[in-house]
């Protein structure tokens, strides 16, 4: 299926290629290098590619582009879902995924590309099962492997890889038995000028960070599940189980993973927890325009709003801008006319505002539309849906865990039109 | 065959060779190193000096003898590799580490063989005796990356060595190897597609292995090497849908993939008018005997239940977090599923948005070509499509496509505000995209076609150049469909034609002014008159259409005209483009008179002023359905290499017998519908009244469904160790599966024997799908053991020994009804169970035996064998499928009120299909007039807010005919009698049914740890109790559970304690819980105490319970 996958950087160097049948040619990646120069922004490379001989399917996340060759017909979705799965891995395992990280640790992610593929077709992919094969770096493990020539790579098959739970390894040992879920909830929304809500909707995740010694057998209901509109889950949960009592029953992977996602029913109204008002407008006879943007709280359930942050995409003629914040900071990227507003914790007594003038490219015409605001925020300890997790129960094992849900809200896609 | 022979032997004889060169090798360079250690001591401390040199230092460092240096030297050479550099020249000195112990080393060699091996065949070929030998290691883990390895050498003159390394590793004990080996059965293909015929053979063997972790690979090597060959699913099919859950996520998508284009050459469509889509009463109707037949046919089409079973096993993977495993149910449902039932998928798609943008990209494509069809599956969600400033461009065409693919004329008018917002946006591309998108809008909904143009118009002052070249072209789309009343857009156009620089924009207006000059007599000159002016400077497409304009106007207006229309054919003339050329010297003879070229003349008005059609507006993704969806021939619209097409459905379904597997296929016992006949003669032999053999039928096609969660979680309450050791006998079983089906088969000779057979099935069936498939060889491997601990069938047996007599042969059908009814027991049950009237063991112990299992197996073969159980470990406390089958029917109308329509009703006793708080009815209809009965369905019912799930009207009832149908009833947990009007075409009978208190409830499976637990939050007001004396027959353990379960649906809690009997269960409409516990006094007394919140429920039930246990 996956032929061979190279790894590019922004600036369009192959600096790393892996092959799982013969091999390919390198300048295979010209059709997409044609491609990316065509697009300008990386953003806007098809993710499909056809050449005259093999097909391109590639994706661009954190500044690189995973290209992988593929000669016959496969579902491009099989492939692109598997690229984000590598990069997730190396992500798992050196922190970030940059170039640098891989260039330093090339060759335990061409083992990790060994494993992860056999003859194109995916082999081992849970996190667990790779790192019982190759275990990732440590500044410990680096020490004692120089001084007593130790290895990375585990020497006996992974057992998650064979049992009917292949995301747990089996033996495992804590001290601490503890288990913590974070209920996250995103705000989807885009509000016209005059602050209507034009679209509005609550994507949740809930993201577990489970440390359980042994087999445990965990059960997370919910006060209200009937919120819950669609679901995903982690493949560890028991889709029968919650089809017939709406509660999540599982067996954990080790470590941390993303238990389920959800969407909440669209028949709630959803919240928006704060409003903008702004005006941005574009002067007709000279080179110049005004800004003027307030923030205030709207519904906050009784909760401070942290970590605000406005950010506008510029129109291309604006060069500069000169503004006053009455709180936070504010930069403006000329590059990729860019204006980031930092605000940081709304106060509600004292609403943040940001005003001044914008200067255009002298003779440039006046911008036709005016850009939108892309909102960032943060609720600590609320589920802006409603949503509540009812209790944790744990089956299979003795000891008593630790427990802890920790609920956030954040915005997603959260804009705001001009 | 003998050219087949010579050729292995020669093989075998030149991988001797080899091994033998190999093993010299090794031995001459032990001795070189040896002498070369004295040598290296100097070079080691400065190995990157002499980098230049070719790799020099690698070299050297690869020879020494010092792991560490070897380890980082390979670290170095995999790095040059990664980064696309030639390290070949290494070969010679790296091979030679291929038998290395340490074990990173050894990977890092493999790594680097893989790649050059195609380079150095040579050189290679010594490497293979290690791999041969590793290929029969005891750890599984080495044979399986053996074989991996050993198949990406990719020379060819091991090819037969790889064919028979992937023919044993097929064979293979470890699950893990026989995945390496379907793997390897690829590659195998890929180098030297000769081999394709014994390939098969191979593919063959590995589909039929129960292993989820075989099955993704099998079928995708299956797709790559014999796609074609459909008649190797046929025998898996059931298997494959029902592993479908429990199998990795990679290989879901391939399995689904390959499935949908079976099931579209072996099912017949079920788009049809007038089908009908109930799956249960088609599972009736399956189950009933022949006469049934006729009405089955009458109807105009009924699923396959085997494309039944597809559906629904894929259904619950569009939870998937896999993002290719819900796109593949999605494309399945489309392309397989009735029209009304592919809704289901639409959330899940539109979820998937929510995701990386390579994945929206992906899946707005196949939105777009969905929505075309079906408007109405995402128009709910229309709002999730609209574009945000943020979204990359290709994003954003998508989302606009798809908007206007939903746009009607309901939501027209929000569609087009939405619009307005694109116009304007700083994406010029995406801006001009909208304008066609508003120019499609506008013809296709002929509502808003005048307010489409007015806005269209409007942004023709626009200052962006773009917008207004791609409003002109649409507008000239749009006023082609309607030319009549708009000559003022064309006098706007001509007005602001001198500001526009587009050519195609330019040359739109000229078409315009030209096709309708006659409404706009006075400004088309003058527009002439200008470009006459311009003609040299402007774009060949513009040039054209102002030939065109020139000709045009000089038939309609040669008055005026005359002199400009031969001055722009002169400048034609000579034009340097040959078409600008080629054109005028046509124009010119058409529209000129002169002597030769007369008689076309008379006919260049008709054919330059011809009316012509308009265009139709219409989606790019118009003809993408020709493609599969989800597929990356529909995402580029081309037809990709290696592309499968989707075969249109058979307007006859093929045998769909073929797809029945023998009894060994448990599978098989829920679709019912194969060989009918035969389940019908073996209903009248096993069952005294054919109801609870539906009934029980019905409770399979549930549980069928279910998850193996659901069903592993039965057995799960038993102890610890009896859990570990039933699984072990499990595995072992599978592995001598196939020799012991033969067997089975054919032996029906004695009855006793018989007997024990269908005995020792009965206890691994609880395991409903994936172990079940295991069950099928106990009586081989370890026969009298698992006798010992399997259950007797209480709801049959009685009946069984009655009628057994008149069975002479014992078919597999006959089998599997045993298995059926011994499937729905607990675990719990079985343990307690004594089967002494069955089993004439003398050696017969009554304590329960389950222990000595575990001796069969080997414990060599325990590791290799640990990951063969499918199930997943079971859960603490669910609600269960039911325990137990002891059919009471009822009377619901005789057949003399009726006049002639008998009904009669029981509880099968599993869970309502249609909703979960519903108690499930099952109701026997029989017509016992001399006339055929029509449209019998429920009418009025009272309380009127009765919540009834209706089965659906029976169109014909033939005279001496039955059919069962199947109902949901919301009870609310009160046994007030649920009122209803049965009706026929002529009458309406009043009928009633009055549920008993102990069918309200739902079996719930605990341990009794839970149990007690929970008996401690239900004290006091929530207890009731009483002192029962029980009838003396009555006090062993498991008449105490055979009276209890007969009463109340409820599941049995295994009990350390004797003379505790402990039974759980839940309400069905509230889900409340009831657990009755038994606890066994002296002198056949006991006392019952029943806790629950419900207290009414609690004494109605302990009334029944008292009785039931006070009869003999």
């Amino acid at each position: 299926m996956i032929h061979s996958l190279f790894l590019i950087n922004h600036s369009g160097d192959i600096f790393l290629e892996k092959h799982w049948k013969s091999v390919i040619s390198r300048s295979v990646c010209d059709y997409f290098f044609e491609a990316k120069d065509k697009a300008v922004d990386p953003e806007n490379v098809p993710p499909v590619l056809q050449t005259p001989h093999h097909y391109l399917i590639s994706i661009y996340r954190d500044k690189l582009f995973f290209l992988s060759v593929i000669q016959t017909e496969v579902p491009p979705l099989f492939v692109i879902e598997f690229l984000h799965r590598v990069a997730d891995t190396i992500q798992d395992y050196f922190g970030e995924c940059s170039e640098s990280l891989i260039k330093d640790n090339v060759v335990t992610v061409y083992e990790l590309l060994e494993e992860m593929l056999d003859n194109g077709f995916p082999l081992a992919t849970e996190s667990n099962v790779l790192k019982e094969m190759i275990r990732p770096p440590t500044i410990l493990r680096s020490v004692v492997n120089t001084l007593i020539g130790g290895s990375n790579v585990g020497d006996t098959l992974p057992t998650g890889q064979l049992s009917s739970v292949p995301w747990r390894r089996v033996g495992v040992k804590y001290t601490n038995n503890e288990a913590y879920f974070d209920v996250i909830e995103e705000i989807d929304a885009i509000l016209d000028k005059s602050g209507t809500t034009v679209f509005a909707e609550i994507q949740g995740v809930i993201e577990a960070c489970v440390r359980l010694t042994g087999m445990p057998d965990l059960t997370l209901s919910f006060m209200n599940p009937r919120l819950l509109d669609d679901v995903s889950f982690h493949p560890c949960v028991r889709f029968k189980r919650w089809e017939s009592e709406q509660a999540l029953s599982f067996i954990p992977p080790d470590g941390n993973f993303t238990l389920m996602n959800y969407h909440v029913s669209s028949q709630n109204l959803v919240t928006i927890p704060v409003y903008v008002k702004q005006n941005i407008s574009f002067f007709e006879t000279e080179p110049c325009g005004r800004l003027d943007i307030t923030i205030g709280p709207k519904q906050t359930m009784g909760k401070t709003v942290e970590a605000l942050m406005v950010t506008i995409h510029m129109p291309k003629s604006v060069v500069s801008a000169n503004l006053t914040p009455t709180q936070g900071s504010y930069t403006y990227d000329l590059a990729t006319k860019v204006l980031v507003w930092d605000i940081g914790k709304l106060n509600p007594q004292k609403l943040p505002n940001l005003r001044g003038s914008l200067s255009l490219q002298a003779g440039a015409p006046k911008p036709e539309d005016n850009p939108s605001l892309n909102i960032d925020l943060k609720i600590q300890q609320v589920a802006i849906s409603g949503l509540k997790v009812s209790r944790l129960e744990m089956f299979g094992e003795k000891y008593k865990p630790f427990k802890g849900v920790k609920y956030v809200t954040k915005a997603g896609k959260f804009q705001v039109r001009t | 065959m003998d050219v087949g022979f010579s050729l292995r032997s020669e093989a075998v004889g030149a991988m001797r060779t080899a091994m033998v060169s190999a093993e010299n090798l090794q031995l001459t360079l032990k001795t070189e190193l040896s002498q070369e250690e004295q040598a290296l001591t100097h070079t080691k401390r400065s190995p990157k000096e002499t980098h230049k040199a070719g790799n020099e230092d690698l070299k050297e460092m690869l020879e020494s003898n010092k792991e560490s240096l070897k380890l980082e030297a390979m670290k170095r050479v995999v790095g040059l590799i990664a980064k696309g550099k030639n390290a070949s020249e290494l070969f010679p000195a790296v091979v030679k580490n291929v038998a290395s112990k340490n074990i990173e080393l050894k990977k890092l060699v493999y790594v680097y063989l893989v790649r050059y091996a195609e380079e150095q065949q040579d050189l290679a070929l010594l490497s293979i005796s290690t791999f041969q030998r590793a290929l029969k290691d005891p750890n599984q883990f080495i044979r399986g990356s053996a074989l991996r390895v050993l198949s990406s050498i990719r020379v060819s003159i091991i090819v037969p060595i790889m064919l028979l390394a992937i023919k044993e590793a097929a064979a293979d004990l470890s699950p893990y190897v026989r995945k390496t080996s379907a793997h390897a059965i690829q590659k195998l293909y890929s180098l030297d597609p000769e081999q394709k015929e014994q390939l098969i053979e191979v593919i063959e063997k590995l589909l039929k292995d129960k292993s989820t972790l075989v099955a993704g690979s099998v079928v995708m090597s299956f797709e790559e090497v014999c796609p074609d060959r459909i008649d190797l699913i046929h025998k898996n099919y059931r298997k494959l849908c029902n592993l479908l859950v429990d199998v990795e996520e990679w290989g879901q998508v391939v399995i689904i993939s390959m499935l949908t284009r079976y099931a579209r050459t072996q099912f017949t469509s079920p788009w049809k008018e007038g089908a009908m889509f109930d799956e249960n009463d088609k599972a009736f109707y399956d189950s009933e005997s022949e006469e049934k037949k006729d009405q089955t046919e009458d109807k105009p089409y009924i699923m396959d239940p085997d494309h039944r079973l597809l559906l629904r096993n894929t259904k619950p993977l569009l939870q998937s977090r896999n993002t290719a495993v819900v796109m593949s149910v999605a494309q399945l449902y489309w392309h397989l599923a009735p029209k009304h039932e592919v809704n289901i998928v639409t959330k899940s798609l539109v979820r998937l948005l929510r995701s990386y943008r390579e994945v929206q990209y992906i899946v707005l494509q196949n939105i777009a070509t969905m929505s075309i069809q079906r408007k109405g599956m995402f128009e709910p969600f229309m709002k999730s499509f609209y574009v945000r400033s943020t979204d990359p461009t290709h994003i954003k065409t998508l989302k606009l496509e798809i908007l206007t693919n939903l746009a009607n004329e309901a939501n027209i008018s929000t569609i087009l505000r939405e619009f307005q917002t694109y116009v304007k946006s700083q994406d010029k591309e995406f801006a001009a995209a909208t304008i066609q998108a508003i120019g499609r809008c506008a013809t296709n909904i002929s509502e808003v076609t005048d307010t489409c143009l007015n806005g269209l118009v409007l942004l023709l002052s626009n200052r962006d150049e773009t917008v207004v070249a791609e409003s002109v072209v649409v507008i000239k789309k749009l006023l082609q469909t309607q030319p009549t009343q708009h000559s003022e857009i064309i006098k706007h156009m001509a007005k602001i034609f001198d500001n526009i620089t587009v050519s195609m924009a330019r040359a739109s207006i000229l078409w315009l002014m030209g096709e309708y000059c006659e409404r706009v007599p006075k400004i088309a000159p003058d527009v002439l008159r200008k470009m006459a002016k311009t003609f040299t400077a402007e774009e060949d497409i513009v040039k054209l259409q102002t030939v065109n304009l020139a000709a045009k106007l000089y038939l309609t207006n040669s008055k005026q005209t005359k002199l400009l229309t031969q001055y722009i054919l002169n400048l034609g003339k000579y034009d340097q483009s040959y078409d600008i050329r080629d054109r005028t010297r046509f124009i010119r003879q058409l529209i000129v008179p002169n002597g030769k070229s007369g008689a076309l003349n008379k006919y260049a008005r008709r054919i330059l002023l011809a009316p012509k059609p308009a265009p139709v507006l219409q989606s790019s993704f118009k003809d993408r359905d020709r493609f599969q969806l989800g597929t990356l021939s529909h995402s580029l619209n081309i037809k990709a290499t290696g592309y499968q097409e989707l075969s249109d459905w058979p307007a006859v379904a093929p045998d769909q017998s073929v797809r029945t597997v023998e009894v060994i296929e448990p599978v098989q016992e829920w679709a019912p519908v194969v060989g009918k006949s035969k389940k019908s003669k073996s209903d009248n032999k096993f069952y005294s009244d054919d109801e609870e053999e539906k009934a029980e039928e019905g409770s399979e096609s549930s549980e069928g469904s279910g998850s193996s969660s659901s069903s592993s979680s039965s057995e799960e309450s038993g102890s610890e160790s009896e859990e570990e050791s039933s699984e072990e006998s499990e595995k072992t079983s599978s592995d001598s599966g196939k020799s012991s089906s033969g067997s089975e088969k054919s032996s029906s000779e004695s009855e006793p024997e018989q007997k024990q057979k269908k005995k020792t099935k009965k206890a691994p069936q609880k395991k409903i799908k994936p172990t079940a498939a295991f069950s099928d060889s106990d009586e081989n491997g370890n026969g009298p053991v698992a006798q010992a601990s399997s259950s007797s069938a209480e709801s049959s047996s009685g009946s069984e020994t009655d009628s057994e007599d008149d069975s002479d042969s014992d078919s597999p059908t006959t089998q599997q009804q045993k298995k059926r009814d011994g499937k729905s027991k607990p675990k719990v049950e079985v343990k307690s169970k004594m089967e002494v009237s069955l089993l004439d063991l003398d050696d017969f112990s009554p304590a329960p035996t389950n222990a000595p299992k575990s001796l069969v197996v080997s414990l060599s073969l325990l590791s290799d064998l640990e990951g063969l159980s499918l199930s997943n470990i079971p859960s603490a406390m669910q609600v269960t499928t039911p325990s137990f089958g002891p059919v009471k029917t009822y009377e619901l109308l005789h057949h003399m009120t009726g006049k002639g329509l008998t009904a009669k009703y029981h509880f099968p006793r599993q869970p309502c299909l249609y909703e979960p708080s519903m108690v499930a009815v099952q109701v026997i209809l029989t017509n016992s007039s001399d006339h055929s009965l029509e449209e019998i369905h429920i009418g009025d019912r009272s309380p009127a807010s009765l919540n009834i799930h209706c089965f659906n009207a029976i169109e014909r009832l033939e005279p001496e005919a039955s059919v069962t149908v199947s109902m949901g009833i919301d009870f609310s947990d009160s046994t007030q009698a649920a009122n209803f009007q049965l009706c026929t075409k002529e009458d309406q009978f009043s009928v009633s049914i009055q549920p008993a208190v102990g069918e309200l409830l739902m079996p719930s499976t605990m341990s009794e740890q839970d149990f007690s637990k929970d008996q401690g939050k239900l004290l006091g007001m929530n207890e009731t109790s009483a002192t029962v004396t029980m009838a003396t027959a009555n006090t062993s353990s498991q008449a105490i559970s055979k009276q209890v379960l007969s009463v109340a649906n409820v599941g049995e809690v295994s009990s350390s304690h004797n003379s505790f009997h402990r039974f759980a269960g839940r309400t069905v409409s509230s889900g409340a819980l009831v657990l009755v516990s038994l606890e066994l006094k002296e002198s056949s007394t006991a006392l019952l105490t029943i806790n629950t919140e419900k207290s009414v429920m609690a004494s109605m039930l302990l009334r029944d319970l008292k009785q039931a246990l006070a009869q003999a």
